[in-house]
């Protein structure tokens, strides 16, 4: 995929009208998502009732790319368990890290964001915000301070 | 062309003496396509290219000179020891300095700070003693002066900069007081290219007793430096932001202060003799320079320092003023972009933001047109802080860039607009 497209409608539209932007009144979960490299930061409210992600929002400054992976996520996730989103997770993540080729046709929608392997310094960008998913799943255990090794940068999550 | 400052004006309207094609054709690097498009590589600042001369210089040194230096009798140490020393008579003359002892080879310009931190800050600087920075300083003259703060418990005072990204001289020097021990300042900002009035400052500093380390990485590619002119009591900068190897810099000091200085590093050539009891180090520069050096790197330093004296240091900043006001008219004439930084004193360096575009989108689009510039908060957060962005798109400009390169980056910006429209 070259780098244009990357900026495809999908994308832009996205970043211009972000779904689920904003804050949750009784958040269950909360987590903050930074990358002190570029300065974004989101912050990420979940509502889980009965098990399942019943409400989520996001709100923050950040790049394009960072938006539209959030607002594609909060799409997402909406109405699966813990476990369905973190698998998720797993999943985004390898398909922008992978070498290997893979078929990641059940990630449906997502795979817009695909193209971002070939761009490794924006990798971060696109995953900042499913970090950060995982941590408001994992607030039990306080904050973390959480290094994608693979990834080779900062992303700094916090959950509280 | 309208321009507003007087002092700009006259630098702009001189003949431009400088071949550029030619120039250009000293540099094999800029040759390189991006996809299909030629590079335009307007991130200097950040890291110049080296022309083949340099690149030649490293060549020759290491299919035929290369030696440890000043260790050993036989042929090729003999060499290696007189280029390596050459290097640094080269810099000495580049800067002025008095003698060759004054120039110290350290990896660059961060190391060089952390030298004066350690070496200087530790044994003269004591709790209760105040140190003055500016707003503007980079990360690099930021967080050595904190950690010598907590580890002392001294106090950091910081100079403001105004809206056009110029430091208020008459607020810097309030600053100063009975505790005030040491001064560390940039020359020129990296962020937004603003040159200081830094001899006025020196001397404000000296006023008071203050030694002065000025942080030259961004003014020495760009202006001709003559520390004693300056009466700067330290100064330090970066071979790779001025056409030379990644890996070396200079700290310049005076020499009795570097004579009363500890050293940084121990081991190697900063030793004149070791016994268990007691070791006795070397003479200036060796003291400070413990261990193997970057030999062939500082040889490839002084190659880069003749290439820039062969185009002249005063020519190169005519004509990349003539780049600057270009430049900013083009950039200044889009809609919807902001200049962050406007001082009346500034080197080829435009720090921008566009509305509604985050300047990492901004990087990544610009790339697709082969230009290159710098994205991010260019490792000078205060500044970002105090014009409220979180980061800027940065072109930094060199002598071998060409004014069609800027219509590149202008019409780049315009289609960036437009993706994002």
């Amino acid at each position: 995929m070259s780098q244009k497209s990357i900026y495809q409608e999908v994308i832009l539209d996205h970043n211009r009208k972000p779904r689920n932007y904003g804050t949750l009144e009784h958040p269950t979960h909360h987590a903050t998502g930074h990358n002190p490299l570029c300065g974004d930061r989101i912050d990420l409210d979940i509502d889980m009732q009965d098990g399942h992600i019943e409400k989520i929002a996001f709100r923050g400054e950040s790049c394009a790319i960072c938006k539209a992976s959030s607002s594609m996520m909060t799409g997402v996730v909406k109405g699966k368990t813990q476990q369905e989103a973190e698998a998720m997770i797993q999943e985004f993540r390898e398909m922008l890290i992978s070498k290997e080729e893979k078929n990641f046709d059940h990630l449906n929608r997502l795979r817009v964001l695909a193209g971002i392997r070939d761009l490794p310094t924006r990798v971060k960008c696109a995953i900042l915000p499913w970090h950060t998913l995982h941590a408001a799943l994992n607030s039990t255990e306080g904050a973390t301070t959480e290094n994608d090794d693979h990834l080779n940068n900062e992303l700094v999550v916090n959950n509280h | 062309m309208k321009i507003v400052d007087p002092l700009v004006a006259s630098v702009a309207e001189q003949e431009t003496a400088i071949d550029v094609e030619r120039i250009r054709a000293d540099f094999p690097i800029l040759a390189t396509k991006v996809g299909d498009k030629p590079l335009v590589y307007l991130d200097n600042a950040a890291s110049s290219q080296m022309p083949q001369a340099v690149i030649d210089r490293l060549v020759r040194y290491q299919k035929t000179q290369h030696a440890n230096i000043h260790r050993a009798v036989h042929h090729l140490s003999d060499i290696a020891t007189q280029e390596y020393e050459e290097a640094r008579r080269k810099l000495q003359h580049f800067i002025g300095a008095r003698e060759d002892r004054e120039v110290i080879f350290t990896s660059g310009t961060t190391d060089s700070i952390n030298l004066v931190m350690h070496g200087y800050g530790r044994k003269f600087i004591q709790s209760g003693d105040e140190i003055i920075l500016s707003e503007l300083e980079h990360h690099s003259n930021i967080v050595p002066w904190q950690m010598l703060a907590e580890e002392k418990n001294i106090r950091i005072r910081v100079a403001p900069i105004n809206d056009q990204g110029e430091i208020l001289v008459e607020e810097y020097e309030k600053l100063f007081n009975e505790n005030t021990r040491f001064v560390a300042l940039s020359h020129v900002s990296n962020a937004m290219g603003t040159i200081n009035p830094i001899k006025r400052m020196i001397a404000i500093a000296h006023q008071h007793d203050v030694p002065v380390l000025v942080d030259g990485a961004q003014a020495a590619p760009h202006l001709k430096v003559d520390v004693q002119e300056l009466d700067c009591d330290f100064y330090v900068f970066s071979a790779h932001k001025m056409c030379g190897p990644t890996g070396v810099g200079i700290l310049y000091g005076k020499a009795h202060l570097l004579e009363a200085m500890q050293p940084y590093k121990g081991g190697g050539d900063m030793i004149a003799s070791v016994s268990f009891e007691k070791t006795t180090y070397n003479e200036l520069p060796y003291k400070f320079e413990a261990g193997t050096p970057p030999i062939a790197a500082a040889i490839g330093f002084g190659a880069a320092i003749d290439y820039l004296e062969q185009i002249d240091l005063d020519v190169i900043a005519a004509y990349e003023h003539e780049l600057l006001i270009y430049a900013t008219e083009q950039i200044k004439m889009i809609p919807g972009v902001k200049i962050i930084g406007n001082s009346a004193s500034k080197v080829a360096v435009i720090s921008f933001v566009i509305d509604g575009v985050h300047p990492h989108d901004v990087g990544t689009l610009l790339n697709q047109d082969g230009v290159a510039v710098r994205t991010g908060h260019h490792c000078a957060q205060p500044i970002m802080q105090h014009f409220n962005v979180a980061a800027t798109s940065r072109a930094s400009f060199s002598f071998y860039n060409t004014k069609k390169e800027i219509d590149t980056l202008v019409a780049g910006i315009r289609s960036v607009q437009k993706v994002f429209v």
